[in-house]
């Protein structure tokens, strides 16, 4: 909003000087009027006004691009934020729907997303690696996430915004059977509903 | 006398029971009938895990008209009859190369049999089989012979159109079955099971044998966990279809059921035996807990009281105990419960995480999984003893044990092919085999009941 304010007031400037630099070439042309040179002087002017003007369209044109770029800025932080928020999924250790200190400060930075855009909603997915039976990690899936959504409505989250499934085993981030497979299947992921 | 009213009687209720379940079967006449009594089914005593395959011999059949396609009826009868023999754990066929005599020349009834000539090869048991066709009609005679003791043990003749023979040739099966163990068997079963298809999971059926494959849910998204109801008319089972996982209870003839549809997850169905009941897990109450349903999906009582996972119940054969997993301990471990009294046993305590108890169908054993060191397999306990015997082992992962009928095998998944399929194998642990080729992936099986005759 600031931001907005300040860049109209330089536009307001910018148009203001415009107008006082035409002014003043014709007030030189009024005193000069009388000489042979006069005529290239004029000459002069006029090249001196098409090139202020041209500088004019170019710090216009400037500070155009650097608006849109501030504002495409704006809107990739924006973008960024949302990617983030679904992106980046909390892990947990085996068989355990505890949250870690890693998996809180994430969900530190969901929260604020989230009551930075309070017309969300979020929907909370459990997930497991694959040992232990379907039915158990159906149930280990929910408790993953419900443990994150009582987390954000800790921080201050309405819980009517927030909603849980648990997949269990059924989709898997990758199906290979290494420590590092199993870890990374152990989620709760986040999507924008 | 007694025994020609005994006689009677019997015929009588197989030809009901026939009409009612095999229209197309037109009837059965028992060739011959023994008076039963306990000692009859002490043949062969399947519970025993150290059971030594009974080796029977299975005759050529006499085809009594001689055309072609009575030839070719009976050599297929005869195959589909070794085939399903030798799918128990508990029968071996032998080899005819080294049979001495041919019942289908020399004669298929008792008195024209020459015992000496197969107990002379090993053949403790005999089976003779004759067909008549006329017209598409076939009638199969069928006869099981102890070989010591020189006597009928089973006489029975099926008549229907040559379409059946396969489904006459399994209700003789039942019948030898029977006969030697005193259970109906495997012959008339069902298993339901998950499998992929285009990357969605939907229920299907199977015969016990894997033939007969049938696609029962259209879903289009995640189907778990199928159970058949004691009857088999009905199969109940988790699906994503409507958002979070609800239990679907589906009647598999007509276009009816009904849907558990609490907040929160609504999981693990398993029908209660003899009862149209089942038991789930439903999480409403913020808690994941074993609850009683009707048919129609309503609570009749909350099982477990315990906070924390509480899952997978299975029902004891007489309905009044329920086996699940809980991690009431820490850890996901099996547990016993009492529905009315709520008593509470612990029956798993080696290894950290144990799941997916199948009760089975004689009560004295739990069947369930254990994971070690990152292997998952299949364990059997004895519920009075507690001792845990591994029956696979160093082959992929193996999980969801269900029971046959009969309590002789287990089916299960397992993926020491690479993919998930589905297996059978003795309750020993011997012969484990996988039980069909489909494309995509298998998992869940469950093993329905027995049709009782």
């Amino acid at each position: 909003m600031n931001k907005k304010v300040w860049i109209n007031l330089v536009m307001a400037i910018l148009v203001a000087g415009l107008f006082l630099t035409v002014a003043c070439a014709k007030k030189t042309i009024v005193t000069e009027a009388t000489t042979i040179e006069n005529q290239g002087n004029q000459t002069q002017t006029d090249a001196q006004t098409v090139a202020q003007a041209e500088a004019d369209r170019i710090a216009q044109q400037n500070l155009e691009d650097q608006m849109a770029q501030e504002k495409a800025l704006k809107d990739s932080k924006i973008q960024a934020a949302k990617k983030r928020f679904e992106n980046q999924d909390i892990h947990f250790a085996y068989d355990s729907s505890q949250l870690s200190s890693m998996a809180k400060t994430l969900l530190q930075e969901k929260a604020a997303w989230l009551k930075a855009n309070y017309s969300r909603a979020a929907i909370i997915e459990g997930h497991c690696d694959d040992r232990g039976t379907t039915e158990y990690n159906l149930a280990l899936g929910e408790r993953r996430a419900s443990a994150a959504k009582a987390y954000l409505i800790n921080l201050g989250v309405s819980a009517a915004r927030l909603s849980t499934i648990s997949y269990g085993e059924e989709q898997p981030l990758d199906s290979s059977k290494t420590e590092q497979a199993f870890r990374k299947n152990r989620r709760a992921h986040f999507a924008i509903d | 006398m007694v025994s020609f009213v005994m006689n009677k009687g019997y015929c009588t209720h197989n030809m009901f029971t026939y009409i009612k379940y095999f229209l197309i079967i037109l009837g059965s006449i028992s060739l011959y009938f023994t008076p039963l009594h306990a000692k009859d089914y002490d043949y062969i005593n399947i519970s025993n895990p150290f059971i030594k395959k009974t080796p029977v011999a299975v005759t050529q059949f006499k085809a009594f008209n001689g055309h072609s396609v009575e030839v070719q009826d009976g050599r297929d009868a005869k195959n589909i009859l070794i085939k399903a023999l030798d799918f128990t754990g508990y029968l071996r066929t032998m080899n005819p190369a080294a049979f001495l005599s041919n019942p289908a020349q020399s004669g298929i009834q008792l008195g024209q049999i020459n015992f000496q000539d197969w107990t002379a090869v090993g053949a403790e048991l005999l089976i003779t089989g004759g067909i008549v066709e006329t017209q598409g009609n076939v009638k199969l005679k069928l006869r099981l012979f102890d070989t010591f003791n020189t006597k009928l043990l089973v006489g029975k003749v099926y008549t229907g159109p040559r379409s059946q023979i396969k489904k006459m040739i399994h209700l003789f099966c039942s019948e030898i079955s029977y006969k030697l163990t005193g259970k109906w068997g495997i012959f008339n079963s069902e298993i339901a099971f998950i499998s992929t298809v285009q990357g969605k999971k939907e229920v299907f059926t199977c015969d016990f044998d894997g033939s007969n494959i049938k696609q029962i849910t259209f879903h289009k998204s995640i189907c778990l966990s199928p159970s058949w109801s004691f009857d088999r008319k009905w199969l109940a089972y988790v699906s994503y279809a409507r958002g979070n996982p609800k239990i679907f209870i589906k009647n598999i003839k007509e276009k009816r059921g009904a849907i558990v549809n609490h907040k929160g997850m609504n999981i693990s169905p398993d029908w209660m035996p003899g009862k149209l009941k089942l038991a789930g897990a439903l999480s409403f109450s913020g808690d994941q807990e074993i609850y009683l349903l009707t048919i129609k999906g309503e609570i009749i009582k909350r099982v477990t009281k315990s906070w924390g996972i509480d899952v997978s119940p299975s029902f004891s054969p007489d309905g009044k105990k329920i086996v699940f997993t809980t991690k009431r301990s820490g850890t996901p471990q099996v547990y016993l419960k009492d529905i009315e009294g709520g008593r509470v046993q612990r029956l798993t305590f080696k290894g950290d995480n144990n799941t997916s108890p199948a009760w089975s169908p004689d009560g004295k054993k739990i069947a369930y999984v254990g994971i070690e060191k990152n292997a998952i397999n299949i364990f059997v306990m004895d519920i009075d003893t507690k001792m845990p015997v591994q029956l696979t082992m160093n082959a992929g992962d193996n999980e969801d044990p269900s029971w046959s009928p009969d309590g002789s095998m287990l089916t299960f998944t397992s993926n020491r092919k690479g993919v998930s399929r589905l297996f059978v194998m003795n309750v020993s642990g011997s012969d484990q085999r996988q039980l069909l080729r489909l494309k995509g992936r298998q998992s869940q099986p469950d093993w329905s009941m027995s049709k009782k005759r």
